[in-house]
């Protein structure tokens, strides 16, 4: 009996629930982004008032947004996937899961390096990882290239994150496309063997251990050294801009693309144009102190203080296309 | 009068039921139709045997941390007189209200080389240099979280035992020792054993805690994989290997319950001897409560304060309302559904019965997302079936969804108490009120509800706990606009902000807070009720 009343009350719920959970309404746009809240909020909220458009978003990481555009085939609600780092946007572009677009607006704002060379995604945003030092202990003038800190006199001065995370995949990767696996695996050997202790699984807590002493030289994002800089500007920590003799420094991307499936195809198209526009682009790239794509956009104070660089010329894509040799490469030289 | 038509339906539905947790895991086996012989033969070549190393050692070492913790504390709890009892034996269930990721984070942050501990020790000590990221603190860390299953269940089973029975052993010559050792814990066993599953297996689904630390263990293969080589289907296989774990840990804690039955003997004494070291005892269990809870919920106060007082908005007070929501939701159906499981097991005993209570328990070891990614897939199968029939129904990111995923997740912790609170019924308690002439509905009334009370609570309270906890299902599979905490701490965190992140992060240990000490009230005016 009591069971009874218990499946009947469960019923019950289970009917009100799924009235409640209404599906997005016809006129909005819908969003699947990695890129998180607090970034992407401000963004959405201008876009909306300057052209009354509506987005509803849902934010998650890029390979459970990826399994769901993927679960959800022609009947996806989603109109836009947006995410950090070029792996996931190749990866969504490789899986079928977004369409090519041919926008003059776009190809005049994205340089070419930062978009799919099939007008499948684009960059709305740069990242470049390169080198932090102490500036205690380290002469700049000893640091040159990433390749340089497998030598061995950086044994036991070298700080480095987790192989897991995908900053180091991509930046694996465009070693692996321009010195060859060979070459790379060496040069992956050495940073392991100069480890000054277990890697990290966050940039802040690297550059903290260099704060502290425990290493001098590390490798990380630009936006986190912003982050703390802007703690604590007094910090004994600067920037090094990689291979500025060679290839470059590496850089990655914020970006997006319109969904194979996508119910507005239209109105996605106005919104991704629209976000490589200055308005957008300053809201996009200072918020998180990264670079905006458009040349023709400052980058924030803070970030510009930082200096002039030239940047890697590989189009971006290879991070994806070579992303899986990265992976196995660092499993294989004991890269944790 | 139950006719044999009626039991069999029954048991039909209980069949059905576990179908419906089983479909996800069943989607999840299929994807062993492709073979990933490429990404096996890497994994093999390079980390598979390291992670399969550290695995058994984190279970080694978990489950040794949580006995020795759980089940002293529990004892002490139950037998012994010490300063500060009262309020110790229900603020050391207060852990299971905090995150291992979240505790994780704060043990790193505290301890490691850059850390403020080793900053203040080399002052003195200049060469100090350890790794807050060695394994053994992964095994304190996730000990300190999860002694509270074993600890809530074990003392249940000491207090439950009386003094009587220990009295008796050592009337006829057993040490103190002895007697614990050969008397009360072998009875206690069953309650201990289903903690330490629940413990085991929250460890070998645990993917925040050990990445927060850089361990990398088996669930570490599987998010490789998936984020690192795009292949969902070699992350799918091995995800559906940690399901022998499982059956392994269900199967013995099974042989731990079934050799005998215990019900209490006599009434229920609180006569409790004092120790010579009392302060000792006392020093201990709040040393245990420090590291577990105070220490870390101090750290996340420090950052909140520091950031500039928490910002509370109406999106922020939405977060902790849809949290709170989702947690009783779920609770509710859980207990639902794991109440009628217990209800056919008992009154229908039959091999397919008790196979498939078993099978609807096996979700809680699979690493949520994983679990999450097998119950989207199902679901958008039927949604496209349904498409082809010309019923246009969205089952994707919905609360039903949502919902199914927790109900296949948690099912294992509603159903162990409940199932417990039901065997506390003796049948011959049920025949003697139908004797004296009792309607069922007043059987039901007069005995079960009194009866299960207790066992339903906490079966509810900690399914409720969990799934505000929970994070990777919750992001993949809510709808829009259902943000919770811990959506927020993700996002927070995803970007390396573990400062912003804990004011969310404090906000649901808080909410945690409310169902413990629930819990814990409920026991204490039990224990002082003339019932017992």
């Amino acid at each position: 009996m009591r069971a009874v009343a218990f499946l009947a009350a469960a019923a019950v719920m289970l009917t009100g629930l799924w009235a409640c959970s209404e599906p997005a309404a016809e006129e909005e746009l819908v969003v699947y982004t990695s890129r998180n809240d607090h970034l992407i909020k401000p963004v959405f909220d201008a876009y909306t008032e300057s052209t009354g458009v509506k987005i509803r978003y849902i934010t998650d990481n890029a390979a459970a947004l990826t399994a769901r555009l993927q679960a959800e085939g022609e009947r996806s609600p989603a109109d836009m996937l947006i995410t950090v780092d070029a792996g996931n946007l190749w990866n969504a572009a490789d899986k079928d899961l977004l369409q090519p677009l041919e926008s003059p607006v776009l190809a005049a704002n994205v340089p070419a390096e930062l978009t799919d060379p099939e007008n499948r995604w684009f960059g709305l945003t740069v990242r470049a990882r390169t080198l932090v030092y102490s500036t205690d202990r380290v002469d700049p003038a000893a640091l040159s290239s990433y390749e340089a800190l497998a030598e061995p006199e950086w044994k036991g001065r070298l700080c480095l994150r987790t192989s897991k995370k995908v900053y180091n995949q991509s930046l694996v990767a465009t070693m692996i496309q321009r010195l060859g696996e060979e070459k790379t695996e060496e040069i992956v050997r050495g940073w392991v063997a100069n480890l000054a202790t277990d890697v990290f699984s966050n940039d802040t807590a690297l550059m903290e251990a260099i704060v502290a002493g425990q290493c001098d030289v590390g490798i990380v994002n630009t936006y986190y050294f912003g982050r703390m800089k802007q703690d604590n500007p007094q910090l004994p920590l600067s920037l090094f801009w990689a291979n500025q003799q060679s290839s470059g420094v590496h850089v990655n991307i914020s970006g997006a693309g319109i969904t194979r499936h996508a119910p507005h195809p239209q109105k996605a198209r106005d919104l991704l144009e629209w976000m490589s526009q200055p308005q957008a682009q300053k809201l996009l790239a200072d918020r998180n102190m990264e670079y905006p794509v458009n040349a023709a956009v400052e980058p924030a104070e803070e970030v510009a203080s930082w200096g002039e660089f030239t940047s890697d010329d590989l189009n971006v894509s290879v991070a994806g296309a070579l992303q899986v040799d990265a992976v196995k490469l660092m499993d294989r030289a004991g890269y944790r | 009068m139950r006719t044999r038509g009626a039991l069999s339906a029954s048991g039909a539905s209980v069949l059905l039921l576990a179908l419906l947790v089983l479909v996800p895991i069943v989607v999840l086996l299929a994807a062993w139709q492709q073979e990933q012989w490429a990404t096996w033969q890497h994994l093999l070549d390079t980390v598979l045997w390291r992670l399969v190393g550290n695995t058994l050692f984190l279970m080694v070492g978990v489950t040794a941390g949580v006995l020795l913790l759980g089940v002293s504390l529990a004892w002490c709890v139950a037998t012994l007189e010490f300063p500060g009892r009262r309020w110790l034996q229900w603020a050391l269930l207060l852990p299971m209200a905090m995150p291992a990721y979240v505790l994780a984070f704060v043990m790193v942050d505290l301890l490691d080389y850059a850390g403020p501990v080793q900053t203040f020790l080399r002052q003195w000590l200049p060469a100090l240099d350890f790794s807050a990221r060695h394994p053994l603190w992964v095994v304190i860390t996730l000990s300190l979280v999860l002694y509270p299953y074993v600890y809530m269940l074990a003392r249940l089973a000491f207090e439950a035992q009386g003094r009587a029975v220990l009295e008796q052993a050592r009337i006829l010559g057993d040490t103190a020792s002895s007697a614990f050792f050969r008397v009360a814990l072998p009875m206690a066993r069953p309650g201990i054993a289903a903690g330490l599953a629940l413990a085991l297996m929250e460890t070998l689904a645990d993917f925040g805690a050990v990445s927060i630390f850089n361990f990398d263990t088996f669930t570490t293969a599987i998010y490789k994989s998936w984020y690192g080589l795009f292949n969902l289907q070699a992350a799918a296989q091995l995800a559906s290997l940690l399901l022998l774990f499982v059956v392994v840990a269900l199967w013995l804690e099974r042989r731990g319950r079934s050799r005998a039955r215990y019900s209490e003997i006599g009434g229920r004494q609180t006569l409790r001897s004092r120790p010579r070291l009392a302060w000792g005892v006392t020093l201990f269990a709040f040393a245990v409560l420090f590291l577990a809870f105070l220490l870390p919920v101090s750290r996340l106060l420090y950052w909140v304060i520091d950031n500039g007082l928490m910002q509370v908005d109406a999106r922020f007070l939405n977060l902790i309302w849809r949290t709170f929501l989702l947690g009783t939701m779920a609770a509710v159906l859980v207990l639902t559904l794991a109440g009628w499981l217990a209800w056919v097991k008992r009154h229908q005993p039959s091999p397919s019965v008790s196979v498939a209570v078993r099978l609807a328990t096996l979700g809680y070891a699979l690493p949520g997302s994983v679990l999450a990614v097998g119950i989207m897939i199902s679901f958008s199968a039927v949604e496209g079936w349904l498409a082809d029939l010309g019923l246009g129904i969205v089952l994707v990111s919905t609360l039903a969804a949502l919902l199914l995923a927790y109900v296949v997740r948690f099912m294992a912790v509603g159903f162990g108490p409940v199932e417990n609170a039901l065997q506390q019924v003796r049948p011959s308690l049920v025949e003697a009120a139908r004797t004296l002439g009792a309607s069922s509905a007043e059987v039901g009334r007069r005995v079960y509800v009194p009866m299960m009370l207790p066992g339903l609570l906490t079966a509810l309270l900690l399914v409720g706990i969990d799934v505000m906890k929970e994070m990777p299902a919750t992001l993949l599979l809510r709808p829009f606009g259902w943000d919770t905490l811990a959506v927020r701490i993700y996002e927070l965190t995803a970007e390396g902000e573990w400062q912003r992140a804990a004011a969310p992060a404090l906000t649901l240990v808080l909410l945690g807070l409310i169902p413990v000490m629930v819990l814990t009230r409920r026991r204490a005016e039990r224990l002082n009720s003339p019932r017992n």
